[in-house]
Order: structure tokens, then C-alpha cells, then sequence
């Protein structure tokens, strides 16, 4: 039972909360373009935006970056300049940096979703919902911290990183690799999963949206031309 | 010389009876939804005044429009692309909605709902976002109606820059005026160039800005960026909305909504033409007082062989051409200085233009009391003082706003020698550089006015609907189709429950309040 559930839960549900995150996004992008947005409260209270939001979304780009990068960067790449036991270090010094400007950040935002009147009244279910799942996966993220520290020379990493490398990559076999792993990683990347599953429902889309285009945009102004 | 056409607009204020026509049937028409109950595309303002929302003008506050930099160039004054983007998380230049007011209702159901009782029931005041009772509304919509509060409050009016104001707080010596605002569909929209997006456009054959609700993120940065604060955050779509000049009104010919309306007959709509490539250049110039002037100096006149026949090199069609010979926009802007833009100094180039108001003069000039300029009156000695309509309409020049307010006097005093003592008096309209067909001209359609003479709009092409001239294929495939939509299929601009969200409020202008669960 056990084995199938891992086998179920790292080994086919990442392809499923995928899958469902691409074919939700394009159905949404192409069938309800007026729902996808960032869906900001500002107007309605500026209140704790400043330090809530900055910090919350800066702590949360690096962290997903750190994790994209530390994840699937292979092995005999980063041995060329560090071996794993320092990347590890690096990576809990890191994440518990950006974790901790991420986690203020987030529990202003919680809160003033919740118990200020008018963000609660014009919250959906799923602003909620996001938040607080959101706030849980950085929670136990922050408490794999103190589990991998049990593990400074960098066993664990390398497992889960070879876990993420074998899933990108199609290759078969690779909930084995987490199977013995701590429960505290195994939820945190249970959650991890579940976000992208319900990326394409929530205002998380707001992400794909990320307006770098404007930087290459030619001057300012956009003139449309007739016909 | 690239020649782009723009429907114009001038706002007569010294017709304007503030009678909120305009504002009213702009919002049965475009804002009548929920997120919008706030907002109003079309408002007017009794100045002085802060107006709505409070302090827009002062964009030291706001950091809206443009600024030059030292090296001659200008930028969004809220910053260059990254400097912008960077506030994309929290913007510290937008404004809150108490700002503009906490929308609400009355709870007239419960007029009709509270049972027997002692005391005759009362329709309480809620608020639309959190459905809770007001005790009392602070703020809302033209909460400073005809000089309502106090001088000291109103006082902080933008326009009073440079001007001793204490004495216009003295009821011998009080003034006000009415604005109505709207988009001002600009010659350099400072929305346009803050929208990360890349949402908002200016349509290059009619001038009119708008906003792609499809392509709109809701980075709210356009609502910073126009420093007229005409764009409006809707908290229900989460989507940028303004003004949209009720194109589809304007392609068929027709007025505006605000236009159409209007009691007071003060709304003209008109062709103008102006050079595309000198937009920068004109925004540019170094003094903010010669930015009125700079913006004269791009459009073009219409009747002159070379601007024909670059016009129709860049593609104006013939009768858009027509129309611009007959503008009334360019009559009053360019022939008779009359009417200025709103704020020149904040560089967007506006193109809804204003002609200043006279203030009590007549009367008491013919009470013998005020000192008289030879044959008109000296407008210095105006109710409303010149410097302030200045700071409003020509980053403070006077000069201009002074020529135009001697001509409209001169225009009354001529008037007046026609027809009351019958005896024209031609000598008024040399003081102030008029002639006698001119005045007529004037008279007719400032005064008169005319539908005809207020709305001289060519209709759209249909052939812009295709790639090609006369491609009609479009066209008809688009025969039967909703005429005005908000993207999202035939949306009218309501969240409709979808799997990827839904509304939490429910429209409120009915007179509903929201039930707290």
C-alpha cells in the first residue's frame, strides 16, 4: 500500500497536477481572457500592501527560483563549484532568508485578507484558499530546514533533486528516489504539487503574465493602426 | 508630416449650468455595474475644490503624467519602465477608493419590510463593499456641490498656486465655477504609456484611448500614470476601465452620451488634425507655460493645400477632411483662441479642451462700479480671478486665458449693440482683433449653438474593418455580432460565475444592499 501510494503520489500525481495546470491555463487564457489577472485589493486598502505584498512576492520569485535552479541543476554540473554538502548550506541559508522575508510578507497579507471587512467581502474562495495553502507549504518549508540539517552532507538534497530531475525528464522510477525520505519533505512536495494543480482556478495565473514585455517595448506609446 | 485625425472636444463652462446631465446618463450607460459603482467616466466638479478624487491635480501627490528630464526627454513622472515595474507589488501612487468615496446605498427595502413599529422606519446608508450600515457618509459624490464645506477645506484646490486665497474665502468675494471632467483621450496618454500590458491604445483614426479588457492584467499602474485619475480600478473584475468616448456612438456619426445630453448645450465635437510626428516635441518643451502653445502649434489647419494632401497620403479619408473644415473644435482652439486644454503642464496633450467662464461683470459693470478697459470691461476685475483659471487651463499663463475672455466679453457687447440698441458697435471688435463675420461666426455657434454647429463627426470607415480599402469582408462577417463588448465573449463588463472565479458582489445600483452572511 505504501509503495503504491508513493508510486501514486510522486510518480503519477506530478503529471497530473501538471497537465491539469497547462490544459486549465490555456482554457481559461482562451475561453475567459476577462477572468485572468492579478486581481489586486490595492484600491479597496493600501494598508500593509507595502511591506505585506513587496515582501511576499521578492521572498516568493527567489524562492521559486532557488528551488528551480537547486532542483534541477545535475549533479556533475555544480560539483564543477561546490559539492553537494555546500550547496546545501547555501540552499538553507538562502531559503531561510527569503523564507523569512516570504513568511512576514504572507502573514500580513493573510491577515488583512481575513480580518479586514471589505478584502474579506470581495474575496473569493479561492483568494483564500490560495493564501492559506500558500502559507502552509512556506511553513513547512521553512521546517525542512531544521531536517535537513540532519543531513549536511547533502543526502536528502540530492534524493529529491534526483526525483525532480527523473520527473521532467520522463524517466521511470522516480518516486523510488523520495521513498525513504522524511514525511516533512514528502507533504512539502505533496503541497508543492497541489498548487500547480490548482494554479489554473486561482490568481496565480497573474504569473505568466509577468509584464517584461514592456521593458523591449519601443518608446511608450501604442497606436492602433487602422484595419 | 504624419497626419493623424482626433474628434475633439470643447467644454463651454461659461454655458455650464452644473446640472450633472452629463454624469448621470454617462453612468446608466457605462457604469451601472458592480466595481464601478464608484467610479464616474464623466463627473463634475464645482471649483474650487478638491475634487474627485480628492487632490487629483496636485501631482506631487499623485505622480501622474510626465516629466522632463534634465537631458530634455520625458518619462511617466511615476518613473521610467524599470523604476515603474518596480511598484508593480504595492503601487505607492494609487490612490485608495476613499480616495474617490466608499460607495453606497440606502436600505430602501426596509421601507417596506420593518413591520409595524412606533417610529417611521428609515432607509439607512451601506456600504456597497462591505454591505455593513454607515452611520454617516464622510465623503462622496460631489460632496463639495456648490461650495458645500468649508473655504479652508476646499481651499487646497491645485489651482490656487500663486494666488493669495484668503480673501476668496469671504462671502463678498467667493467665486466658484463648474468643471466637467472626462477622459481627455490625450495626444501623449500617460496610461497608455504605463500599462505594463501593453492594454491600453489610441486608436490612430479617431484619436479615441481605450482599454483592452481581454489583454488588461490589472497591474493598475494606468490609474497612477493619468494624472486626470480618469481611469478607474474596477475591485470586481479586477480591470482597469475609462472613459471610451462611447465610440460607438462617435463611428456612427453620433455624439457622446455626455454630449448628447448636455442641457446647457456646452459639449462640441469636431475634427482636428495634427502632425503624429512632432507629439514628442511638443510635449517636450522645456517651460510648462509654452506646452498650450506647443499643442497649438501641432495641429494642423485643415483648409491649407499641403495638409490635404498629406492627410490623404497618410489615409484620413476625404470626408473626415470635410469634417475638419467645419470643426467647430478648430474654430474655437485655433480661430478664436478660446478654448484651452486642461492642465497643459502635466505634457499628456489633452484633446478635451475648455473655454474659461466669465464671472459677474455685466451687472455691475453697468452699475457704473467696475473700471472699464476702454470698451470692455477689464476682465482682471472678474469674479473668478484670471490667474486662477490660468493655473488650470494654460500652466498659469495669463495672457491667453485673457485674450479669450476679452473676446467673449467683446462678443457680448457687440452682440448687444445689435440687437438690443440696434446700433453695432464694430469698434469693440477691433480692441480685441475680431471681425464682424467672425463675431457672427462666433455668436452663432458659441451662443446659438446649434446640434449641427456643436457636432460636426464624420461617421467611420467600413473599409477600416478590413486590410485593404473598400475590403467589405469583414465587415459582414461581423454583421450581427455584438456591437460593444468587453472581451469574454458578449460581456457588458459583469463577472459572470465561471469555473475560474465568481463575483462576490452582486450589482447594487438596483437599491440592494448586500446581506452580511
Amino acid at each position: 500500500m505504501t509503495i503504491y501510494l508513493n508510486e501514486f503520489l510522486f510518480g503519477i500525481y506530478p503529471y497530473i497536477a501538471v497537465l491539469v495546470m497547462i490544459l486549465g491555463c490555456i482554457l481559461r487564457y482562451d475561453q475567459n481572457p476577462y477572468s485572468w489577472k492579478a486581481d489586486s485589493s490595492q484600491l479597496l486598502r493600501s494598508k500593509g500592501m507595502r511591506w505585506g505584498s513587496n515582501l511576499f512576492h521578492i521572498g516568493i520569485i527567489l524562492l521559486f527560483f532557488g528551488h528551480l535552479v537547486g532542483l534541477l541543476t545535475p549533479e556533475a554540473l555544480y560539483h564543477f563549484v561546490m559539492s553537494a554538502a555546500v550547496k546545501q548550506k547555501m540552499a538553507m541559508i538562502a531559503g531561510g532568508i527569503f523564507g523569512a522575508m516570504c513568511f512576514v510578507g504572507l502573514t500580513m497579507l493573510l491577515w488583512r485578507r481575513i480580518t479586514d471587512p471589505r478584502i474579506r467581502a470581495t474575496s473569493k474562495f479561492a483568494d483564500i484558499l490560495i493564501l492559506v495553502v500558500l502559507y502552509l507549504q512556506l511553513i513547512l518549508g521553512l521546517a525542512t530546514i531544521p531536517a535537513s540539517a540532519q543531513h549536511s552532507d547533502g543526502s536528502s538534497m540530492i534524493a529529491l533533486a534526483n526525483w525532480a530531475q527523473h520527473i521532467v525528464t520522463f524517466r521511470g522510477g522516480a518516486a523510488d528516489f523520495v521513498m525513504e525520505e522524511a514525511l516533512i519533505f514528502k507533504t512539502h512536495i505533496f503541497l508543492g504539487l497541489t498548487i500547480f494543480l490548482i494554479f489554473p482556478f486561482t490568481r496565480l495565473v497573474h504569473m505568466f503574465s509577468a509584464p517584461v514585455k514592456y521593458i523591449l517595448r519601443p518608446g511608450y506609446q501604442i497606436v492602433r493602426k487602422r484595419g | 508630416m504624419k497626419v493623424r485625425a482626433q474628434i475633439g472636444m470643447v467644454l463651454n463652462l461659461d454655458k455650464c449650468i452644473g446640472c450633472h446631465t452629463c454624469s448621470v446618463t454617462c453612468k446608466n450607460v457605462w457604469t451601472s455595474r458592480a466595481g464601478v459603482e464608484y467610479a464616474w467616466f464623466n463627473n463634475v466638479e464645482t471649483k474650487p475644490g478638491v475634487g474627485y478624487p480628492r487632490n487629483w491635480e496636485d501631482q506631487k501627490q499623485w505622480n501622474g503624467g510626465w516629466t522632463r528630464s534634465s537631458n530634455g526627454k520625458i518619462k511617466p513622472k511615476m518613473g521610467g519602465k524599470f523604476r515603474l515595474l518596480s511598484k508593480i507589488f504595492a503601487n505607492p501612487d494609487l490612490p485608495e477608493i476613499d480616495d474617490y468615496y466608499e460607495p453606497f446605498t440606502f436600505d430602501y427595502a426596509h421601507l417596506q419590510t420593518s413591520g409595524e413599529s412606533k417610529d417611521v422606519p428609515t432607509a439607512r446608508a451601506h456600504s456597497v463593499l462591505t454591505g455593513e450600515r454607515m452611520e454617516k457618509p464622510v465623503w462622496g459624490p460631489n460632496w463639495e456641490e456648490i461650495l458645500g464645506g468649508e473655504f479652508e477645506k476646499r481651499s487646497q484646490d491645485y489651482n490656487f498656486k500663486d494666488i493669495e486665497k484668503e480673501m476668496y474665502g469671504e462671502f463678498e468675494n467667493t467665486f466658484m465655477m463648474y468643471l466637467p471632467r472626462l477622459c481627455e483621450h490625450c495626444l501623449n496618454p500617460a496610461c497608455v504609456a504605463a500599462c505594463p500590458s501593453g492594454a491600453i491604445y489610441k486608436r490612430e483614426e479617431d484619436g479615441i484611448v481605450l482599454i483592452d479588457q481581454d489583454k488588461c492584467r490589472g497591474w493598475r499602474m494606468c490609474v497612477s500614470g493619468c494624472p486626470y485619475k480618469k481611469i478607474y480600478f474596477n475591485w470586481q473584475s479586477g480591470k482597469s476601465e475609462k472613459c471610451t468616448f462611447c465610440y460607438p456612438r462617435i463611428e456612427n456619426g453620433e455624439p457622446t452620451v455626455c454630449s448628447e445630453t448636455c442641457v446647457g448645450r456646452i459639449r462640441y465635437l469636431g475634427v482636428m488634425l495634427y502632425d503624429a510626428d512632432r507629439i514628442e516635441e511638443a510635449a517636450s518643451v522645456a517651460d510648462e507655460k509654452n506646452l498650450y502653445e506647443a499643442q497649438i502649434d501641432i495641429f494642423l489647419d485643415p483648409s491649407d493645400p499641403e495638409v490635404i494632401a498629406a492627410a490623404k497620403r497618410d489615409g484620413v479619408p476625404d470626408s473626415w477632411l470635410a469634417a475638419a473644415k467645419k470643426s467647430p473644435v478648430y474654430k474655437m482652439a485655433m480661430d478664436w483662441k478660446v478654448a484651452f486644454p486642461l492642465h497643459p503642464e502635466y505634457r499628456t496633450l489633452p484633446m478635451v479642451w475648455y473655454i474659461p467662464p466669465l464671472s459677474p461683470i455685466q451687472s455691475r459693470w453697468e452699475d457704473g462700479q467696475l473700471e472699464t478697459d476702454g470698451v470692455i470691461p477689464d476682465v482682471g476685475k472678474l469674479r473668478i480671478p484670471v490667474k486662477y483659471l490660468a493655473n488650470m487651463l494654460t500652466a498659469g499663463k495669463e495672457q491667453p486665458v485673457t485674450h479669450a475672455l476679452e473676446r467673449m466679453l467683446a462678443m457680448r457687447a457687440y452682440m448687444r449693440s445689435k440687437h438690443v440698441e440696434g446700433a453695432p458697435d464694430e469698434t469693440i471688435l477691433d480692441h480685441v482683433g475680431l471681425d464682424k463675420p467672425t463675431v457672427e461666426d462666433m455668436y452663432q455657434i458659441m451662443a446659438i449653438a446649434n446640434y449641427e454647429d456643436r457636432y460636426v463627426i464624420p461617421t467611420n470607415h467600413r473599409e477600416y474593418a478590413g486590410k485593404t480599402p473598400f475590403d467589405n469582408e469583414i465587415a459582414f462577417a461581423s454583421r450581427s455580432e455584438c456591437g460593444f463588448s468587453f472581451g469574454d465573449g458578449c460581456s457588458g463588463g459583469e463577472v459572470k460565475k465561471s469555473l475560474f472565479g465568481t463575483p462576490t458582489h452582486k450589482n447594487s445600483l438596483n437599491g440592494q444592499i448586500r446581506r452580511q452572511k
